[in-house]
């Protein structure tokens, strides 16, 4: 088997990705399976993100809020809360379009904001979502406020439920395992849809208003739409991924939905490199992971050097995730794994020395 | 004298303020189909107001815009691209990180129509339109003369394969009229020549063209009619010769013995070789 043929590379990938859950079962434990799971949700997100801020260049600060409005619908529609029990399968649809719904709402109001300017205001926005969940339990309760909902319909189809025991061909698979399968769908289904948005007439539409608005609106693009589409996909992902976290954490509360969320979804997309989604998938994961592994390793580690714990192993992931983003920014500014086209952007190359041998030969002439 | 459709723009009394500076002062222009139509001016005399007013940036405070028959007064750049008015900026105001071809990819924009659920099934509408808006733009690159690897970055580009880039994308929108402001700004006289001759093929095609240029020489050995601007108000109109010895035009541009009310400084471009 040739490992350079694309085929044969996609189907080892696919067989890694199928056996990963078990394969991080027995070398890690059950808990980082549970990680893993979260790994997805938050590619999910930053896919979604990526769409905004990567391909159309509109800075985005607030979109945990549509990942809110997604895990809220399906937290609505399948708790006890109002006694609704809707199938996972209208809820989380459901959900997506409230999200997309409310993307387009919070586009609408910014079109003419840039820059600094639509970054504040779509942080305003973030915030506005979580205060109104947090307070809307008087008069009506509608969110249960604070306590958040709790009892949440696990994520089921029929009545094959994702958090039940399950057991194919003698291999046992628990609700984590199987929490991993639906994510990895998902997740897939969002890398696709952002691929082939990427390389179309839409895909270039955005990325010519992220370079220059005014040109693209001269050369007949209706920016108004095309950015109002950016904002609908970006939160329609990140309403899907709000369903399926919801559904998975069987609990959701407001404080899950904070500005830090915001701002980790932004740095996995930035971290990984904008607008290319290899990157961005690789920045989920390590966003994930890594401060898992300082939670898990920094207390053990520090009690073998010295005995005790000299710092809270949570400020210290804090610390070294400060220190993480400082330098991938000196080091990498494009990125862990920028798009092509970012890193021709940022790295002098042949085509650059070319066009400056060209340039001194034409004054020559 | 001429039949109403043969005339492609025609402005009448166009306004245009700034807080209290009337930029633009019931300007006229008729701009007939077919021809190389020339906008000079000393700097701030409102040409590229006006060309902004014409491209759809800045909306008219008052008077008439009719393109094609139709009235195009305050809409939106993307409508009057969409009518068949394309332009080029004066500071090149390209994609700068996207590849030549891609620049000019999305001048197709307004002329295809794939969307969402093209680009993620790729029917065959959709490839085949694909497929078309590519070969447009290699064959827009080639008619400009651009020779590069069509994935170089419009950044790095030449300075002069840059302007012409620009205007491989203007010509993908399919424009009645091209509209180029200042296209031969920081050129040399080799590089102006050949986009003369662009200029020439471009016309020949049956695209009508409006050119502001500051380099006089060019516009009077290519424009077929010239209107100049000053202060906001159009001073002269006509064929290069009528408005080369025209005496208002010759007091804009040098100044006059008797101080003129506004009198600005000659811009020390001669009117006359």
């Amino acid at each position: 088997m040739k490992l350079h043929r694309p085929a044969n590379r996609h189907l080892l990938l696919a067989l890694a990705l199928l056996v990963l859950p078990f394969v991080i079962d027995a070398l890690f434990g059950h808990g980082w399976v549970r990680i893993a799971d979260f790994a997805l949700l938050y590619i999910m997100l930053a896919l979604g993100l990526n769409i905004v801020v990567g391909y159309a260049g509109l800075l985005d600060l607030g979109y945990i809020a549509f990942f809110a409005v997604g895990a809220y619908t399906y937290a609505l529609l399948g708790s006890p809360q109002f006694g609704l029990h809707w199938p996972m399968y209208v809820v989380l649809p459901l959900g997506a379009l409230f999200a997309c719904f409310f993307g387009v709402l919070l586009g609408a109001p910014t079109l003419r904001l840039r820059g600094d300017y639509l970054a504040i205001v779509t942080l305003g926005f973030g915030e506005i979502i979580r205060i109104f969940m947090n307070n809307l339990n008087a008069p009506v309760n509608i969110t249960n406020g604070p306590q958040g909902i709790s009892s949440i319909d696990p994520l089921h189809v029929g009545t094959f439920s994702f958090a039940g025991q399950h057991e194919l061909f003698g291999i046992g698979f628990s609700s984590v395992h199987q929490h991993y399968y639906l994510f990895l769908a998902f997740t897939l289904l969002v890398a696709f849809v952002s691929l082939r948005l990427q390389h179309s007439r839409i895909g270039r539409a955005w990325m010519a208003i992220r370079e220059d608005e005014v040109a693209a609106n001269a050369m007949g693009i209706n920016t108004r739409n095309i950015k109002l589409l950016a904002f609908a996909m970006g939160a329609t992902f990140g309403g899907i991924s709000g369903g399926l976290f919801a559904g998975f954490q069987g609990f959701v509360s407001p404080e899950s939905f904070s500005l830090m969320e915001s701002i980790m979804v932004l740095c996995m997309v930035v971290l990984g490199g904008m607008g290319n989604i290899t990157g961005v998938v690789l920045g989920g994961v390590l966003l994930v992971v890594l401060p898992e592994v300082f939670r898990h390793g920094a207390g053990p580690l520090q009690q073998a050097l010295f005995g005790k714990i000299v710092v809270d192993p949570e400020s210290l992931r804090m610390l070294m995730f400060g220190l993480a983003l400082i330098l991938v920014m000196l080091w990498r500014p494009a990125g862990l794994w920028p798009s092509t086209q970012r890193r021709r952007e940022l790295m002098p190359d042949e085509s650059v020395a070319q066009q400056e041998q060209d340039t001194v030969y034409d004054s020559a002439k | 004298m001429t039949q109403p459709n043969d005339m492609l723009l025609n402005l009448a009394g166009v306004c245009k303020h700034f807080g209290g500076l009337a930029a633009l002062s019931g300007v006229s222009l008729h701009i007939k189909r077919g021809e190389i139509y020339g906008l000079i001016g000393p700097n701030g005399a409102g040409k590229t107001t006006l060309f902004n007013v014409i491209t759809g940036l800045y909306q008219l405070d008052e008077g008439t815009f009719n393109f094609d028959g139709s009235d195009y007064a305050c809409c939106k750049p993307h409508v009057l691209a969409q009518a068949g008015i394309a332009r080029t900026f004066q500071n090149i105001r390209l994609f700068a990180n996207m590849s030549a071809l891609e620049n000019v990819m999305v001048g197709r924009h307004l002329r295809t129509r794939s969307g969402i659920w093209g680009a993620l099934t790729r029917n065959r509408a959709a490839r085949v339109e694909e497929q078309a808006i590519e070969e447009r733009a290699h064959e827009l690159l080639r008619y400009v003369g651009i020779h590069r690897p069509s994935n170089t970055l419009a950044k790095n580009l030449s300075y002069g394969e840059q302007r012409r880039l620009e205007i491989a994308r203007a010509l993908a929108t399919e424009p009645k009229l091209l509209a180029l402001d200042e296209p031969a700004a920081g050129m040399n006289a080799t590089e102006t020549e050949s986009l003369k001759e662009l200029m020439k093929k471009i016309r020949a095609s049956g695209i009508t063209v409006l050119l502001i240029e500051h380099d006089v020489k060019l516009i009077m050995g290519l424009c077929d009619r010239v209107a100049v601007l000053d202060y906001g108000k159009k001073i002269a109109e006509g064929v290069p010769e009528q408005v080369r010895n025209d005496a208002a035009v010759i007091a804009a541009y040098l100044g006059t013995d008797s101080p003129r009310p506004h009198a600005g400084e000659g811009q020390g471009v001669r009117v006359s070789e």
